[in-house]
């Protein structure tokens, strides 16, 4: 096992310590998430309320460990289905012919619809749930995996050890699994962080517009939008859960850019 | 003696590893330069020949540094130079010329262009003189047409051409020292010696010192005055090319001129008459078909092959002469678009999925590339378990037994099942691919060029367990390769194959004399022999015919190149010339082929 430089340790960090918050926030939260705590409002770091309080006077500490397990459960369901979806299809296409042209002309359809709005009109028409969540974030993410898997596997489907397989009279299932699979394990599992981070961005700016995860729960972007009003009294509320996206997406990012890229010859 | 022009002294130079540590690639080396000499670095790779003679323009490759010793280059120290300096004498002082011509120049600038520029940036000439002293190297390297040559873009001239021009761009400023870095390692045979005849009269008319590196000993031989033979980063022997040629005295050179010299053709053992493979009228290419069925662009047309059990077929011919694809037409990865296949007379349908697995299990082959051939995500064992399940329905246990028989057989030690092919040099992966076909247990084997990406030592080595391995189990080899010392070697008939088309099939001892094609003298003519001065025997060719042979509708394809071309060659098909041990396909008779 290859040691991680610094950046990755970092990043590997924080992906950690936001999986730990998502599993045993609630368990670690000094407060209950809809409490209301304190008399006043949007206010300060203090002993009392680390993160501060948000407009209604309530934890925001106990908000934010609430809040994270919306984010990273939704985001990692979605992102599991997207990927497993697209790596699926992906490598059934790889192998070319009428499949790889439905396939592909398919997912095109989906990738020229802009993704905001098509996640808009969607939550709009039927109403913001989490699986409707999940659904529309996976359906957005899913040509994007299935274009990466397609690519990768099509570049080893070119070499001259498939040309072994195939000459040996090998089936495609077989080829795909056996062959090519275990050679684009590595960047695949790159792209699913990469794209982790993409859901988690729309996620929270969805919340952020109303549509996301709904009162009195909240996820780290809902918490965002339900706190603007303290940015003008530069209240902690509308900080923290800001600084808890970036430090998730960017400790990914850490994370996968250390990954041993290249794999083993 | 006179002082050396260029010296290296304890040279030792590192790299920085991924985990951080240190890997000494060249531990100290020492060698001089007399002015007006032609050195040859010469070793396998990563013997670190290349490191040195870069070493020599002051550069290490990223990722390298000099670490140590000293570097001298017309009484200028280069390890020490700033960068200011090195690029003041980069170019000027010492010039380089790479190994891959076509990725050096730039397809978007003319020729002439990028041939003077290093003269104009040192600001030795002007464009005028510059072109006018250009289009005089062109005249030297005898490029055809130098004075529109330098207006053309480096993608209408063919790859011969464009390593001469290379060669023009570093000579432009005069510099003391030029490093040829493999410089005729890509190209075809018959193309290699126009280019090293080029870069030898050249060298010796401007009296350019040079270093050369390559790792083709046959070619030093032509253009070396001294030989310094490399191995893991150290001179292992320093000598005059006769000496090193014929009086080697370091073990390692001795293995180098070994695998050199011409092999002793091996004893055939008995060759069945029965035919095994036979192929009629094999047509294949690629871009769809026309209306007729014919392929849009032909590849093949109308091979005839046939193999007898335990023959071997050497299939011979240059770079997009076809003959890795009539390997796949037979391995039933490229569907012909007409012709036949039988396989002990029953025919073979055309592609894999129609196979039966007992059809798929008799032809086997064997690829080029040992890097690619082999997934690097499943162990040595693993891979050659698989043809063992897949035909003979193996079980785990037995498989195990037969997988160690196996890698004994290609004389590689059992430990190395459990190993990825990652962890195996370029000869061990070769003889993994082998054994991974003869887990089949084939009647034919197809090898695709199987020594041509391996070290001269190596190959040498895998060749010999060919001609064992044919013994012990009889097999048939259609062996295909660009090397005609190869397939003498291994050779019971020689198929000669010209743009897609037979030239001529002659058994190996009827190689030797007779009545030949055109083609077939012109290869034969080209392989150069371990001595000096045969470069000098050997008469000029027409250069500008070298473009590139491609397979024309009416008539004889060669007659572009051909020096015994009738007006009949333009419009006919050459017939066949039938003789006891050879079949020609050529308008000319037998006696005037044979230069009676």
């Amino acid at each position: 096992m290859s040691r991680l430089a610094i950046s990755g340790r970092i990043g590997l960090a924080l992906v950690v310590l936001w999986v730990i918050v998502a599993l045993a926030g609630p368990a670690l939260a000094p407060h209950g998430v809809g409490e209301v705590v304190d008399l006043d409002v949007f206010s300060g770091v203090s002993r009392a309320f680390p993160l501060g309080t948000d407009y209604l006077g309530r934890d925001m500490l106990s908000r934010v460990l609430y809040g994270a397990r919306y984010t990273v459960f939704i985001a990692f369901v979605a992102t599991a289905i997207a990927v497993v979806t697209g790596v699926l299809l992906g490598l059934a296409a790889a192998a070319g012919g009428w499949v790889d042209m439905l396939l592909s002309r398919l997912f095109d359809i989906v990738i020229a619809i802009p993704s905001l709005m098509f996640a808009l009109v969607v939550i709009a028409a039927t109403g913001a749930s989490i699986p409707v969540l999940i659904g529309t974030l996976a359906v957005i993410y899913t040509p994007g995996a299935f274009r990466t898997a397609r690519s990768l596997a099509m570049g080893v489907m070119a070499l001259d050890f498939v040309s072994a397989a195939r000459a040996r009279g090998e089936g495609l299932p077989y080829i795909v699994v056996r062959e090519v699979l275990p050679n684009v394990t590595g960047p695949l599992a790159a792209d699913f962080g990469l794209r982790f981070v993409f859901v988690v961005l729309l996620l929270s700016g969805l919340s952020f517009l109303g549509l996301g995860v709904q009162p009195p729960e909240a996820d780290l972007g809902a918490l965002v939008r339900e706190n603007i009003a303290g940015l003008g009294f530069g209240a902690p509320a509308v900080l923290f859960p800001a600084v808890a996206i970036a430090s998730l997406t960017i400790g990914m990012n850490l994370l996968i850019d250390s990954l041993p890229g290249r794999r083993r010859r | 003696m006179t002082a050396p022009l260029a010296r290296i002294d304890h040279l030792r130079i590192t790299a920085t590893g991924e985990d951080g540590c240190e890997i000494v690639i060249v531990p100290d080396a020492t060698l001089s330069v007399a002015p007006g000499e032609v050195l040859a670095l010469i070793g396998e790779s990563g013997s670190g020949k290349t490191t040195i003679a870069l070493s020599l323009l002051g550069y290490a490759r990223p990722g390298c540094q000099i670490a140590g010793g000293t570097i001298e280059v017309a009484g200028q120290r280069l390890d020490t130079a700033s960068a200011e300096e090195l690029r003041s004498i980069r170019g000027r002082t010492v010039a380089y010329v790479a190994q891959s011509a076509a990725a050096a120049f730039n397809p978007s600038l003319t020729i002439m262009a990028q041939v003077i520029e290093p003269a104009l940036i040192h600001g030795t000439l002007d464009r005028a003189a510059a072109e006018t002293k250009a289009k005089d190297l062109f005249r030297r390297l005898a490029l055809p047409d130098p004075e529109g040559v330098g207006d053309r873009y480096p993608h209408q001239v063919s790859g011969g051409q464009l390593q001469r021009l290379m060669a023009a761009m570093a000579l432009i400023t005069d510099p003391k020292l030029v490093i040829f870095d493999e410089p005729t390692t890509a190209l075809d045979v018959t193309t290699q010696i126009e280019v090293l005849k080029a870069f030898k009269d050249a060298v010796r008319d401007l009296g350019t010192t040079a270093v050369y590196v390559t790792h083709d000993l046959s070619v030093v031989a032509q253009i070396a005055d001294r030989i310094a033979v490399l191995k893991g980063g150290e001179v292992q022997e320093l000598g005059t090319t006769e000496q090193i040629l014929f009086a080697p005295t370091h073990d390692y050179s001795r293995a180098l001129v070994a695998a050199a010299a011409p092999r002793t053709p091996a004893v055939a053992p008995a060759v069945e008459e029965k035919p095994l493979l036979d192929l009629w009228g094999v047509v294949a290419g690629y871009g769809g078909t026309n209306h007729d069925g014919s392929p849009r662009v032909k590849i093949l047309d109308g091979i005839d092959v046939s193999i007898r059990r335990g023959q071997v077929l050497g299939v011979i011919g240059e770079s997009g002469c076809g003959k890795s694809t009539l390997a796949r037409v037979v391995a039933g990865l490229h569907a012909p678009t007409a012709g036949r296949i039988l396989l002990d007379g029953t025919p073979l349908p055309p592609v894999v999925r129609r196979r039966s697995r007992d059809e798929l299990r008799r032809v086997q082959m064997v690829f080029q590339s040992a890097d690619t051939a082999l997934n690097p995500a499943v162990s040595v064992g693993a891979a050659i378990a698989r043809p063992l399940a897949f035909y003979h329905g193996m079980d785990r246990a037995s498989a195990r037994a037969e997988v160690a028989r196996l890698l004994d057989l290609v004389r590689l030690p059992a430990a190395l099942a459990d190993r990825l092919p990652g962890e195996l040099s370029g000869g061990q992966k070769q003889r993994v691919n082998l054994a991974r076909a003869l887990a089949a247990r084939p009647d034919l084997l197809l090898c695709d060029e199987v020594t041509s990406a391996l070290d001269p030592v190596v190959a040498e080595a895998v060749l010999d367990l060919l001609i064992e391995l044919r013994r012990e189990l009889g097999l048939a080899y259609m062996f295909i390769t660009h090397d005609l010392e190869i397939v003498r070697a291994i050779s019971d008939d020689v198929l000669v194959l010209y743009a897609g088309r037979v030239a001529e099939r002659v058994t190996r001892d009827g190689l030797r004399h007779g009545a030949h094609h055109p083609y077939t003298r012109l290869l034969t003519a080209s392989v150069p022999e371990l001595r000096p001065g045969w470069l000098e025997e050997t008469p000029a060719r027409d250069a500008a015919a070298a473009g590139g042979a491609r397979m024309r509708d009416m008539g004889c394809s060669f007659l572009p190149r051909c020096p015994k071309a009738v007006d009949a060659c333009a419009a006919e098909m050459p017939p066949m010339l039938i003789e006891d041990d050879r079949r020609i396909f050529c308008h000319r008779s037998v006696d005037t082929l044979a230069g009676r």
